[in-house]
């Protein structure tokens, strides 16, 4: 474990903005710090990042408690850098951004020539070294940054939402840029993000946050198939998801009885995946163990695929098919259907 | 307005022609100033980093009382000097009244509010993003400071010469403390205000040319300063 959060709180202006926050990152690792805007990433990337300590738990860099102040902390500090949402970027040509962090380390003139030529190729920005840096785009800026940081050659780089400012295709080339140089380098590295796609796109683990606290922490598979509550299955796009009663029959939900392979008893939710729900305008002899009828509500298109709203007595079960199945079948509103769809699909939470 | 007219012709030729006594007057008003104003930055620049620096109870309420001192009486502050230094005064052993050091420390007094103050709304206008990204990139609390006060260096600048500025015109230390002992403590402003009391309008009008070009000096590098903040 190369970083470790335990039981951290931070208050600000009265406010509690984290709640025993745990959380651990393993070297190596693209971890991706997931949630909603103000559910409290920055704040806890900025205590992960030791720029700013918090109220009350502490942060653990290679398994040794960082102090609150001294040269340890200044120490361990050295060793991680953060990119913030907008970075700044100092006075000065693009070569004297990138080799101050370097130079108050007091690293020979030589070294630091040859480290920022060659950080400077890895982000494309060979031709750049003598450019003013209020001259650069944004894209450009954001890559100077990120030229800044990895030039130290840090052991945990810490990305705070680096794509929010940048248009779609600026985004798209640095999620490429980020997925290749974390390939190359070996770095860890932590970033946190609110939207779910560049996670999924980027991410080995990860967690989410709600309202100042960790709601669901492993792989990004663990996260995104099976989400732990009904705000995760919200939050990873999940659909079809129902409050349910677990008994050995199977999942009552709205008098229906929803089978599935989990040993839930009890209260709890289910999710149904609108792409593993067949729909068919007769009855079929399959060996899904989910059948019911209904009367389709609505068809929309949601992107490349469509969401078909089938009404199953007081359940609305949402399916999606695809364009050449929906004219295949002549699905429209109105139209009385058949739903199944298996019981190993149905996510128990 | 025949008088006046041909006070400004005398003047322009005591400038032109290099009068000893105007110049004199100039240059140790300048050497005081650049000496007070030198002193007030070696000193009030730290001390601005590390009233802002620092969280500390009473901070606001300090840089309010701060900023009000920007305009003190001249008058106040010379009276102040001269209790310290006048003879029965907590200084007056070190004989300084009535000399051009204590001009000096009346003129550090008077400016320090300006310096510190105008110091701190620098290093307030560069916002947390500076001091956080070089402290992620590595920086000590000393390293991180120079950072910042380097990337506001144009602002601090200003404030360096919005001092020069006040201490160069002020008169009422110059008065009191200097006492206007021709050829050792008379300034550009006391010489003046001597001048017009004697009817000496030309020396007075010269004299005050000096002053207004010291000051337009001052106000041209500081706007061109901003500008280049603003850059």
């Amino acid at each position: 474990m190369i970083l470790a959060l335990e039981n951290i709180s931070q208050r600000k202006n009265g406010q509690q903005i984290l709640s025993d926050v745990n959380l651990s990152v393993s070297r190596g690792e693209f971890f991706v710090l997931m949630g909603p805007t103000g559910c409290g990433k920055t704040t806890l990337l900025r205590i992960a990042g030791l720029l700013d300590k918090p109220f009350s738990g502490r942060v653990k860099y290679q398994s040794e408690p960082i102090p609150h102040r001294g040269k340890e902390r200044l120490q361990a500090r050295r060793r991680m850098v953060t990119v913030f949402q907008r970075p700044v970027l100092f006075r000065g040509s693009v070569f004297s951004n990138v080799e101050w962090g370097l130079r108050i380390r007091g690293i020979p003139e030589d070294e630091i020539n040859r480290k920022v030529s060659q950080v400077l190729e890895m982000v494309d920005l060979v031709e750049y070294g003598d450019r003013d840096s209020c001259t650069l785009s944004g894209g450009e800026l954001q890559r100077v940054a990120l030229a800044r940081a990895l030039v130290i050659e840090p052991s945990i780089l810490i990305l705070d939402e680096p794509t929010t400012s940048l248009d779609p295709n600026l985004r798209f080339n640095l999620l490429r840029r980020l997925k290749d140089l974390h390939s190359q380098t070996g770095i860890t590295f932590t970033m946190a993000t609110h939207d779910f796609t560049d996670a999924l796109s980027l991410g080995t683990a990860g967690a989410v946050m709600r309202n100042g606290r960790i709601e669901q922490m492993g792989t990004i598979d663990e996260i995104f198939y099976r989400p732990s509550t009904p705000f995760m299955a919200s939050f990873v796009g999940m659909k079809n998801v129902f409050p349910a009663e677990f008994n050995a029959d199977g999942a009552i939900v709205e008098e229906l009885i929803i089978r599935h392979t989990s040993n839930k008893r009890g209260h709890g939710f289910l999710a149904i995946p609108p792409e593993a729900i067949v729909v068919s305008r007769e009855a079929t002899v399959t060996s899904e163990r989910n059948h019911f009828t209904g009367i389709i509500t609505s068809v929309e298109r949601t992107g490349s695929i469509f969401s078909i709203s089938v009404d199953c007595g007081n359940l609305l079960i949402i399916s999606s098919v695809t364009r050449s199945a929906l004219s295949d079948l002549d699905l429209t509103e109105g139209q009385d259907v058949y739903i199944s769809f298996k019981a190993s699909a149905v996510h128990v939470f | 307005m025949d008088q006046l007219l041909e006070g400004f012709r005398i003047a322009l030729d005591m400038i032109i022609s290099g009068d000893p006594v105007v110049f004199s007057i100039a240059f140790r008003t300048l050497m005081i100033s650049v000496t007070a104003t030198v002193i007030a930055a070696l000193i009030f620049i730290p001390v601005g980093c590390l009233i802002h620096f620092n969280r500390f109870r009473g901070k606001r309420f300090l840089v309010s009382i701060i900023q009000t001192l920007f305009s003190v009486p001249t008058v106040l502050v010379g009276m102040l000097v001269f209790l310290l230094i006048s003879r029965a005064g907590p200084l007056g052993s070190l004989g300084m009244l009535f000399s051009p050091g204590a001009i000096v420390l009346g003129e550090v007094l008077l400016i320090a509010p300006i310096i510190a103050g105008l110091t701190i709304s620098a290093l307030s206008g560069m916002g947390r993003d500076i001091s956080d990204t070089a402290l992620s990139l590595g920086a000590g609390q000393l390293q991180m400071i120079l950072k910042v006060l380097s990337e506001s260096r144009y602002m601090v600048l200003t404030a360096v010469l919005m001092g020069f500025g006040r201490a160069v015109s002020e008169i009422g230390v110059a008065i009191i403390v200097g006492g206007n002992i021709s050829g050792y403590t008379r300034t550009l402003t006391t010489a003046i205000a001597l001048g017009v009391g004697k009817g000496e309008t030309a020396a007075s009008i010269a004299l005050g040319m000096i002053l207004l070009a010291l000051a337009m000096i001052v106000s041209v590098t500081v706007n061109t300063l901003q500008h280049s903040e603003k850059r």
